[in-house]
């Protein structure tokens, strides 16, 4: 069985919801993860983000789904950090 | 059901995505000031006529009242939904991407209606109010002061409620802008004095 247990998310976000409603968002479909998020640049309209997530097992599929609800887009998975638990 | 349960719960991320609060705010205050301030000139200008036909001043009233929704409801979803279409192109050019499908979208396509509801809402809701003594006195309801003076107070109150709200926004002293308000009631009920036969 295969845990992902860390991802770096690079996100291009409108800026409507601000960050603070935007990670509470992802936080609110991973129960028990750590979300972090750090801007990176920002435009006119949007704001390029990068999002830290911890958790015991992470679902990225709805993460990823939190993230295109709310506006934003996953340009790259940056970073993943996965462990496996012997059967 | 249960999608009409997610909208609400979506609520405050949609208000905060559509920026809208403020919005609704400023269509409550503007509209029910004019609802407030036309009951008051109708209800003065029966006043000084001596009128006695209650049932005609409760048409008079109640026809502005629902001409002042109907307006405040159209307008008002014309001009947001024009205006949220430009804001939704905006963000998807900028994004590069369709947001129909995403709260972005789902603002665009809400708020029209909030906004009209409460635009044509409150000057209906706060006629009713200021009219309510007239219909009380039809019903034969004993009231403290005469019926058009008891409406008249409730008109001055209400737009004296309505500048303390605004000052609240504002952030200034509440008093002086509920003062402010009650002074532009005033100056209409001298011009009705001096304008009208």
């Amino acid at each position: 069985m295969v845990y992902v247990r860390r991802l770096i998310l690079d996100v291009l976000k409108p800026h409507h919801p601000d960050c603070l409603e935007f990670t509470s968002a992802i936080a609110d479909k991973s129960p028990g993860a750590r979300v972090e998020l750090t801007v990176d640049e920002i435009d006119e309209k949007t704001e390029s983000v990068v999002i830290v997530i911890e958790g015991e097992n992470l679902d990225y599929d709805a993460i990823a789904e939190v993230i295109s609800s709310m506006g934003g887009s996953v340009h790259s998975v940056d970073k993943v950090e996965v462990t496996s638990k012997a059967n | 059901m249960s999608k009409l349960h997610d909208m609400i719960m979506q609520l405050p991320l949609l208000l905060e995505i559509s920026r809208s609060r403020s919005i609704l705010r400023r269509y409550f205050v503007v509209n029910g000031f004019d609802g407030a301030l036309t009951m008051l000139g109708i209800i003065m200008g029966f006043y000084i006529s001596d009128s006695e036909n209650l049932i005609v001043i409760i048409n008079a009233c109640f026809g502005a009242a629902i001409a002042l929704g109907m307006s405040g409801l159209t307008s008002a979803y014309i001009s947001e939904s024009a205006e949220q279409k430009k804001q939704l192109n905006e963000i998807e050019q900028a994004m590069v991407k369709d947001l129909e499908n995403t709260a972005h979208g789902q603002a665009a396509r809400l708020f029209p209606f909030v906004t009209a509801a409460i635009n044509g809402l409150s000057p209906i809701v706060i006629s009713l109010v200021i009219i309510s003594p007239i219909w009380a006195a039809t019903l034969s309801v004993e009231l403290p002061v005469g019926v058009l003076e008891m409406a008249l107070l409730l008109a001055f109150g209400i737009l004296f409620i309505l500048g303390v709200f605004s000052g609240q926004i504002s952030g200034t002293f509440w008093l002086w802008s509920g003062i402010r308000t009650l002074l532009i009631a005033i100056v209409t009920v001298g011009l009705i004095f001096l304008l009208t036969y």
